[in-house]
């Protein structure tokens, strides 16, 4: 009799419970509504449409509509039969007098080098009425590459509406005719080691920041809030100078001709200038000086909530300071560690700006590159593929680093 | 103000105990204090001219209000502070260059310093642990450290999921479990509320009374010090003003200050007219001449007289060799077991008579004129306060 009335009661509590919260829910979600809706237009949006453009595929699809349709069916291991060249050869013809030839053009040409011409050509030279039944004939005539299965598989893998294209390129990797993926060839096989260049730069650049910035906010921490603050003023002021202004200031610093190296040969420790700039080295300098900051403040922030006591106590207890610190301080400063370690990482991995100014050709990033094919040969489903396995690699990391944080908390609250 | 030495006269030896852990034989000195200054700021000294022994097994209490120096003693003592001038022995031999972690003095904070990333076992097992102790043995001596201040199977626990009063247990075991060679406690009472404060003043005093460890402790709080002390030293100014058992120091304060903070306490002022043996004779302020006790009197000077309430009685008669002074009752305060009767007399507008609900007197009313009566061996004439 209890017990039902008890289990009928529990959920009518928890129902006026929430018709209670109602009001205050609405009310707090209203005032954040400006935020979201911002972040969607300015976040969601854009990043939802470049995963979109990393692997849509409709250019050709659009203008030799015949000819995909034609190939929908075809294996990739012979070439392919008569309806598939009237068909293209049909296709060129309209899409020449349309205007719209360059589009498909385009994008054969990332897939197979000389595409552009090839379909140019072709489309000039193609006499106005196709014979019927001879459209293989003519067009091998024009060009012997029309007898070639890459010439046709480049079609085929480009009749979308979605392809994988771009994402295999950004890791290296291409589509043969038959649909096996391989290995791209060793000249255009450039991208995995930019990855690879720019999570090593990002990692670099992180544990520098972090050495050289642990020790700082220890002392911000430490020190008495007059001093603190004065020197959090020193930490903060790169912020107020633009990023450009920060590099190029490096620039000035690093040349050949610049202040560090007249210092250097003036007091005669080296015979000529050293070189300091346009190599990783000023990469390095310049990233982690420009970067410090986002290292000191997430750790500063965690080192000021440890008590002095607990080092104190520490050693009291018997532990000598290294003992205390690797024990004690270190394990309540890790959160920071990981903050500090994930922002600067993160923002590192993006950097465009600061490589382009004061790193060497091997120096460039992967945003470098991405501008590059944005900007300058407007390839978008390249430089959206780039951009994606990067999106990836970063939510990756980030989802490592969430799952180590919450580990450590779930074996232990801290907080007093 | 003038500051008293540090060597007060000692009770200790002359009066008997009832309590069994104060009638230990006095024992050896584990720690000296020799002149021990200490300046912050190289103007004003926190610690002025510290002389102070420490003797193995007992309970030392440093009572004082804040920065009276109390606390720098402490610090100072756990290698966190250094002196500025002067030395501190510890079993003979100087520690002042003996950092912190190699002095084996075990330390009780006053916000408990549990390490959050540790359960209470690990916390326990901490200072066993930095000194290389095996597994086995560390899990038996932290099980029996954990016994002792009863928090028997919290050892999985972080310290974040327990009650202040059991933080303050895993402190104190914490403090407890390397055996120092004495223990050091710094207001570790402070956060708690008052009934639980209460009760682990009881528990300190039973684990100190069973381990027979040195404690020096902290704090602000005579009731604390009163409670727990084989003996307190009273800190005022940078300065020990008396340093006694808890009875001797409430029962015979030797300066204004002490009589003042240690308990309640009426004070009059005036001036020694002549000092005759262990008594003198004072004209107070407000005219009235008294009998009392010379401690600290000299003919022609200031002092200041201290009476304890429960000292003095409200007479209608004078006895002979009774100091007896005139006044009106300006409030009277039941409190249930005693009432407080304030009487306005000449000079001191509040003086304050406790009357114990066992008197079977009535207590006058508020207005009434009374006599206020006491015993010149109760009233003490000290430094001018």
């Amino acid at each position: 009799m209890t017990s039902s009335a008890l289990r009928i009661g529990e959920p009518s509590l928890r129902l006026r419970l929430r018709r209670a919260e109602r009001g205050q829910r609405l009310k707090a979600f209203a005032l954040v509504l400006p935020l979201l809706a911002f972040l969607a237009l300015t976040f969601l949006v854009p990043i939802a449409g470049m995963l979109w453009r990393s692997v849509e595929d409709g250019e050709v699809a659009t203008v030799l509509p015949r000819t995909v349709e034609a190939l929908a069916g075809w294996d990739g291991r012979d070439l392919p039969g008569e309806p598939a060249f009237a068909a293209l050869a049909a296709d060129l013809r309209e899409a020449r007098e349309a205007g719209a030839l360059p589009a498909a053009a385009r994008r054969l040409n990332y897939d197979v080098n000389g595409y552009r011409t090839l379909l140019t050509t072709t489309a000039r030279r193609l006499p106005s009425p196709p014979e019927p039944g001879r459209a293989a004939e003519t067009l091998l005539d024009i060009s012997p590459r029309w007898g070639e299965v890459e010439t046709w598989g480049a079609i085929a893998r480009a009749r979308g509406p979605l392809t994988d294209f771009y994402l295999l390129a950004a890791l290296d990797l291409k589509r043969t005719a038959d649909g096996t993926i391989v290995r791209a060839p060793e000249d255009t096989a450039i991208y995995l080691d930019v990855f690879g260049r720019t999570l090593g730069i990002g990692a670099s650049v992180t544990l520098l920041c972090l050495l050289l910035g642990f020790p700082i906010a220890y002392l911000l921490a430490a020190l008495p809030p007059r001093r603190s603050n004065l020197l959090m003023v020193l930490v903060l002021l790169p912020f107020w100078t633009s990023l450009l202004v920060r590099t190029t200031a490096w620039v000035v610093l690093l040349q050949s001709e610049g202040l560090v190296n007249g210092l250097l040969v003036w007091t005669g420790l080296v015979d000529e200038p050293l070189r300091l700039i346009y190599n990783r080295f000023g990469v390095y300098v310049a990233m982690t000086h420009v970067l410090l900051p986002y290292m000191i403040l997430p750790l500063y922030s965690v080192m000021k909530g440890i008590p002095p006591s607990y080092m104190r106590a520490a050693s009291s207890l018997g532990a000598s300071p290294l003992t205390a610190f690797r024990r004690v301080y270190l394990p309540l400063a890790l959160p920071g560690v990981g903050a500090g370690c994930l922002l600067v990482f993160i923002l590192a991995i993006g950097y465009y700006i600061t490589p382009a100014l004061v790193g060497g050709g091997g120096d460039q990033m992967i945003s470098y590159f991405i501008a590059f094919y944005t900007t300058e040969t407007v390839n978008w489903g390249l430089a959206s593929a780039l951009g994606a396995v990067m999106l990836l690699a970063t939510l990756l990391l980030a989802g490592v680093y969430g799952r180590l944080v919450q580990g450590r908390s779930g074996t232990g609250d801290r907080g007093l | 103000m003038q500051v008293a030495t540090s060597r007060a006269p000692d009770a200790v030896s002359s009066t008997g105990s009832a309590r069994q852990h104060r009638d230990r034989p006095e024992g050896e000195i584990l720690v000296r204090f020799s002149g021990v200054q200490k300046t912050y700021d190289g103007d004003h000294l926190a610690v002025r001219g510290l002389d102070l022994e420490i003797r193995k097994g007992e309970f030392l209490t440093l009572l004082g209000p804040s920065g009276s120096g109390k606390t720098t003693t402490l610090m100072m003592l756990a290698g966190f502070e250094v002196p500025t001038h002067g030395e501190i022995l510890l079993d003979g031999r100087p520690i002042t260059d003996v950092p912190p972690h190699r002095r084996d003095i075990g330390m009780v904070f006053q916000n408990y310093a549990l390490f959050p990333h540790m359960t209470v076992a690990e916390n326990v097992a901490f200072p066993l642990s930095v000194r290389g102790l095996g597994k086995a043995e560390i899990r038996e001596r932290v099980e029996r450290a954990l016994g002792m201040v009863q928090l028997d199977g919290f050892g999985r626990r972080r310290p974040a999921q327990l009650s202040g009063g059991q933080q303050q247990r895993v402190a104190l075991a914490r403090a407890l479990v390397f055996d120092p060679r004495l223990v050091l406690m710094d207001e570790p009472l402070g956060a708690l509320d008052k009934r639980l404060r209460e009760h682990m003043q009881i528990e300190i005093k039973h684990i100190h009374a069973t381990t027979g460890i040195t404690v020096v402790y902290v704090t602000h709080d005579q009731g604390e010090a009163l409670t727990m002390s084989d003996r307190i030293a009273v800190f005022n100014d940078g300065a020990i003003q008396q340093i006694d058992r808890p009875e001797a120091l409430y029962e015979r304060p030797a300066t204004s200050f002490v009589a003042n903070f240690l308990g309640e306490n009426n004070m009059l002022h005036g001036m020694v007219e002549a000092v005759e043996g262990r008594f003198c004779t004072v004209r107070l302020d407000g005219g009235q001449r008294v009998r009392a006790l010379a401690v600290r009197a000299e003919t022609c000077a200031r002092t200041s007289l201290s009476l304890r309430p429960e000292r003095a009685l409200l007479g209608d008669g004078m006895q002979t060799g009774t100091n007896g002074l005139m006044g009106t009752v300006s409030e009277v305060i039941y409190l249930g077991d005693h009432s407080r009767i304030l009487v306005s007399i000449p000079g001191n507008p509040d003086f304050m008579v406790k009357l114990p609900a066992s008197a079977g007197m009535p207590p006058p009313a508020a207005g009434e004129p009374a006599m206020v009566a006491f015993a010149p061996e109760d009233c003490r004439a000290l430094d001018p306060a």
